[in-house]
């Protein structure tokens, strides 16, 4: 690693002050910065923040509201998240290892960084870790990259499982420290697809802190699930995944919400595939319509087109599964 | 007794608990970067971003003036400091970084940085700027420039491709013909414990302490490449934590830590990062097979012909050359085989676990099912046809094989009578079920090998060997040759192993160390009793405890050596030197191998095609057994293992640039446990005297040999696709 300065906070206040880089649990940040792709001059440890409200878990009937410090395995294994919005509880459950998810954060977990291999190692050029450097990925090894959402400068992938069941759940991202203080943004709009800007991530501004994660309540939270296809059984990326939520009279869709993920440049909502679905009956044949919408837009690779008929296969599984849930 | 320990039956050792276990469970055991040192120098490497070239320049500047940096070994300064290994005999290759400009692959090491602190030494070493002068790559099969060779005639291991009869004729007349072609991808070891080097000097003598399977080996390598003599060196490797044949053969890492520990007169220790292992160390490189198989309506075959083409460095000529192996396996007729060499901008793979037959008798065994399939006959039935007492090249006979034995105690327990041959016919819900099965063999070496044992008036046992435990049980299993022998309590023997100033046993390599090893303590420990009982003047039987008292001096020791037949009388000598000479396997008059047979089932999802792997069952034939513990735990590892190489296991290469990609095991996969619910082993008793003195036939390595065509064959089973391109991923079996 290189030298950086070191800082505690112990206030949402302080940390935004303190003025560099946050850290939560570390997992993405510390693996970054021994392979030199991230340098921050400056670290602000926002642990000491778990002991406050941002490291609680508040379930109200209007919804569920995250604490950016609570951890992945202490939200998977809450029981109001377990029963109510068993999306959530699968994204956090099937994602990364067991002890990834003890120290890892909310908040980090949702800005965590492609798994691109040319993005991890430095001698490659890559536009999101040097801009205007190339994309090496297009033309090489880019089994594991996007499908939707690309642009002629980026192809990543967005690598993260939770993600998707906030987008789909459309949760309310709360933060401080941006442009005008307090801010509430839509999950969905806290990413930014790469366009001619790879190297932006996120609309927050430097130094704007995630505080929490809300999550507003609805009839299509408790039938819902998340379907993660990958390489092994356990601790492993998603090819492909779908987080499904349905709010269902008899067998009839009155409002579906998907998002997918392992396929795209940024957390995923398939709103073509919700729009195919609304007010039809969920069938074999309803499923796979609202499939091929979904995909209709995909941009296959060299090594990657096998994600567009396994992605419609996910979702197609993931809905047909949901629907037979037990609830 | 549990599933773990199983109970031995005829023919095998107890399952005794490995005796470092609580050393190594409680963090005591210390492995070679664990050594103290005084005044402790830490180097990082810096490796090269092309393949293929030469450094234009390196720029310090910005890296010396990082506080706490000593020096920087480069070319620049090290230059004929250290003198180029030829590849082979225990040289991984004849790249000798630093010795020169040229970059002969990715990630080769072009400067070494020392600093007061491992820190400092890694911040200088990204600050390290190099620039080259960059040529066009090849990265393996199909990359322009890259240069296919007949092996025989380059590799100094593969003298003659084995072939009998006339297998065109024999092609062209057998009534059923196959002809396919497989191909099995690069992997690396991965061992967990990094490699490693930490070099000490004492005046002239040095001290190294570097993970090995061949601690004479490597003394002899690091001597030659300092021009020192070879008294003059030490070396440690007491804990190894997982090898897999990549600590075998020694890289030009350890000779440039030594050096660089004279030149700073302090001691150096340098931990190669994982992603710097992938390119500094060796791997099992991508391999490609041609089989062609014909037999009668009966399944008899009649003809057989296996050609294989292998990469390789661009200076180094290495090869496995597994036709060995499948050329023998069965009662052929006539039998055709060729090994190519095919070069590239890479660095020069080595021995992998299995190193021959993974890759070769994956195909061989996939060609067997897919041979059984066109014949309309049961797989198992086909191998019960083709088994044979005698390889068909020479004629010369197996010391013993019970292969059909394996098959059959592994398909009962399997419950292969339960199958439905149809293809696609077995289905569970939303999973497709298939089943498969394969041949493993691994031929049974041995070793010449040295041992000093001592029985002391108190009835302890010290044995010494510098033998190597990868984590195997090796301290374990030769402590309870001498407990067994001597008749005294295991708690009663100590074991020291994996250090020069110890007598030399050969590389752990081939399986061979309790074969080779276990022979050798067990002439001492005859010695020992032989003149206990002697000079107690009583017949030579039962523990030595009864004669103890009578024992006139404190202590006996005797030093014993072992040259098994076939190897040449300077075999110790030899040995000494830092060269084992393996003997035994597919080479002599005998075959000796130790087998086993494999059943899976696989589950793939009818929609999203994962596959997974709920079961797997091998049964496995070793001779004596020494320890049913430790050979469980081999014979499933290896397992696991080859449900890896089936599936998961893959290092990828961005062909542009001849560069992997995948480096680290987050994105480089392995199974995890979730993927192994049920790995099930059985012991089949076996006894075999011609093996060697002690009966043993290696199993280190057998059992993650034909996993993966089982698997192959299992996905077959259940889709009706015949995946040949390992590894099977979910890709294969979706329509694009
Ligand atoms: C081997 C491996 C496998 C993995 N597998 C998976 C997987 O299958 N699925 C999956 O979803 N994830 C996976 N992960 C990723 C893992 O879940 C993330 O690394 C983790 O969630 C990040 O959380 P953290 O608290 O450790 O973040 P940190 O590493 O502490 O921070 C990550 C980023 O978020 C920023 N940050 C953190 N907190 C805040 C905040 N409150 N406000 C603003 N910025 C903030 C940091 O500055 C940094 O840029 C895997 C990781 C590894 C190493
Ligand atoms: S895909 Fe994106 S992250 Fe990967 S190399 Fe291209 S620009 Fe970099």
């Amino acid at each position: 690693m290189r030298p950086f300065l070191y800082e505690h906070a112990d206030s949402p206040e302080r940390a935004v002050k303190a003025g560099g880089q946050f850290i939560a649990g570390g997992t993405t940040m510390t693996d970054l910065m021994k392979l030199d792709v991230m340098r921050p001059e400056k670290l602000v440890d926002i642990n000491p923040l778990t002991h406050s409200r941002a490291g609680q878990i508040e379930v109200t009937d209007s919804g569920i509201r995250f604490g950016a410090l609570v951890r992945m395995a202490q939200a998977e294994a809450h029981p109001a998240v377990r029963s109510s919005y068993p999306v959530i509880a699968d994204s956090l459950k099937l994602a990364a290892s067991q002890q990834i998810r003890t120290m890892a954060s909310l908040a980090g977990n949702v800005l965590q960084r492609t798994r691109c291999e040319y993005f991890r190692e430095v001698s490659w050029p890559c536009n999101k870790r040097v801009p205007g450097s190339g994309c090496s990925a297009i033309g090489g090894v880019n089994r594991q990259h996007a499908v939707l959402g690309t642009s002629g400068d980026c192809i990543a992938s967005y690598p993260g499982d939770f993600a998707q069941a906030l987008i789909a759940l459309d949760a309310i991202v709360e933060t401080t420290g941006g442009p005008k203080g307090l801010r509430l943004i839509p999950f969905a709009e806290l990413h930014r697809p790469p366009g001619n800007t790879p190297h932006i991530e996120t609309v927050l501004e430097p130094g704007e802190l995630i505080t929490a994660i809300q999550v507003p309540a609805g009839p299509w939270t408790r039938r819902s699930r998340y379907l993660k296809i990958r390489d092994r059984d356990s601790y492993a990326f998603a090819l492909s995944s779908a987080a499904v939520a349905l709010d269902m009279d008899g067998d009839t869709v009155r409002q579906a919400k998907i998002a997918l993920g392992g396929i795209a440049s940024v957390p995923w909502r398939a709103t073509e595939a919700e729009a195919a679905l609304r007010g039809k009956r969920l069938d074999e044949a309803s499923a796979t319509a609202a499939a091929e919408a979904a995909l209709a837009g995909a941009k296959p690779q060299e090594h990657n087109a096998f994600k567009v008929p396994l992605a419609k296969q996910t979702l197609i599984r993931a809905l047909l599964e949901t629907q037979r849930m037990e609830i | 007794m549990s599933v773990a320990a199983p109970e031995p039956g005829r023919n095998m050792g107890q399952p005794a608990p490995r005796v470092d276990a609580r050393l190594k469970v409680t963090g005591e055991a210390r492995y070679a970067a664990d050594f103290p040192a005084a005044n402790l120098a830490h180097g990082v490497l810096v490796t090269s971003s092309i393949a293929r070239g030469s450094i234009a320049s390196l720029d310090l500047g910005e890296a010396k003036a990082v506080a706490g940096v000593i020096e920087i070994l480069t070319h620049d300064n090290v230059g004929s400091a250290i003198k180029p290994l030829p590849f082979g005999n225990g040289s991984a290759t004849s790249i000798s970084p630093l010795t020169d400009a040229k970059i002969w692959h990715d990630g080769q090491i072009i400067a070494l940085v020392l600093a007061d602190t491992f820190e400092a030494a890694r911040e200088a070493a990204y600050k390290v700027k190099a620039t080259y002068n960059a040529e066009q790559p090849s990265a393996g099969f199909g990359s322009a420039g890259a240069e296919t060779l007949p092996a025989v005639g380059q590799a100094q291991s593969h003298k003659e491709d084995p072939a009998v009869g006339d297998a065109e004729a024999a092609l062209r007349s057998a009534p059923t013909v196959i002809e396919v072609d497989y191909s099995t991808p690069t992997q690396h070891h991965n061992p967990i414990e990094l490699f490693s080097t930490t070099c000490v000097w004492n005046g002239d003598q040095l001290t190294v302490y570097e993970p090995s399977q061949s601690v004479y080996g490597f003394r002899a390598m690091v001597a030659k490449q300092l021009g020192i003599d070879i008294g003059k060196v030490r070396v440690v490797s007491p804990y190894v934590g997982g090898a897999f044949g990549a600590k075998g053969s020694m890289t030009p890492r350890t000779g440039i830590v030594a050096l660089a520990a004279k030149r700073i007169n302090r001691p150096v220790r340098c931990v190669v990062t994982r992603e710097q292992g992938y390119t500094t160390a060796t791997y099992r490189a991508e391999t490609r097979h041609h089989i062609r198989m014909g037999a009668g309506p009966d399944g008899k075959i009649t003809g057989f012909s296996h050609e294989g083409w292998e990469v390789t460095s661009r200076p180094d000529s290495y090869v496995v050359a597994g036709t060995e192996a499948s050329a023998r396996l069965y009662g052929y007729g006539a039998v055709a085989t060729k090994v190519n060499m095919v070069r590239a901008d890479r660095n020069t793979p080595g021995y992998m676990r299995s190193p021959p037959e993974v890759p070769y008798i994956y195909a061989l065994e996939s060609a067997m099912d897919e041979l059984a399939i066109a014949l309309k006959m049961d797989p198992v039935e086909l191998r019960r046809i083709n088994d044979t007492m005698k390889e068909p090249i020479k004629g010369y006979p197996y010391t013993s094989r019970a292969l059909m034995e394996c098959f059959d105690q592994a398909s009962a327990a399997f419950g292969w009578a339960k199958r439905n041959p149809a293809v696609g016919s077995m289905r569970d819900g939303d999973w497709l079920i298939g089943m498969g099965c394969a041949t493993a063999l691994y031929p049974t070496n041995v070793g010449a090998a040295t041992a000093r044992v001592r029985l002391s008036a108190d009835g302890t046992v010290r044995v010494q060997t510098a033998a190597h435990d990868l984590g195997t049980g090796a301290y374990t299993v030769i402590g309870q040759m001498a407990a067994e022998r001597l008749g005294v309590d295991l708690a009663a023997v100590t074991v020291e192993l994996g250090d020069t100033s110890l007598p030399p046993a050969p590389v752990a390599g081939g399986s061979n160390t309790t074969a080779s090893v276990c022979s050798t303590v067990l002439i001492a420990c005859d010695a020992i009793r032989d003149k206990l009982f002697k000079s107690a003047g009583q017949p030579n039987q039962g523990p030595v405890k009864a004669v103890l008292e009578k024992m006139g001096s404190g202590a006996i020791e005797e030093y014993a050596e072992w040259i098994p037949p076939g190897a040449p009388p300077d075999a110790i000598k030899k040995l000494y030197q830092g060269a084992s000479t393996l003997k035994g396997g597919l080479e002599g008059e005998k075959m000796m191998c130790a087998f086993g047979a494999e059943f899976v089932e696989v589950r793939i999802h009818a929609r999203t095609r994962e596959i997974r792997v709920p079961r797997i069952v091998g049964a496995f034939t070793g001779g004596r057994i020494m320890n049913t513990r430790t050979a469980h735990s081999q014979l499933m590892g290896g397992m696991i293992w080859g449900i890896g190489s089936a599936l998961h296991e893959k290092t990828e290469i961005d062909a542009r640039h001849a560069r992997y990609m995948n480096r680290d095991l987050a994105e480089y996969l392995v199974p995890v446990n979730a993927d192994v619910p049920q790995v099930d082993v059985i012991l089949v008793p076996e006894e075999d005297a011609e093996v060697n003195p002690a009966g043993v036939k290696g199993l280190g390595e057998v059992a993650n040999v034909g996993t993966a065509s089982a698997i192959a064959n299992a996905v077959f089973h259940a889709t009706g696709r015949r995946i040949r391109d390992l590894p099977i991923r979910i890709e294969d079996l979706l329509d694009v």
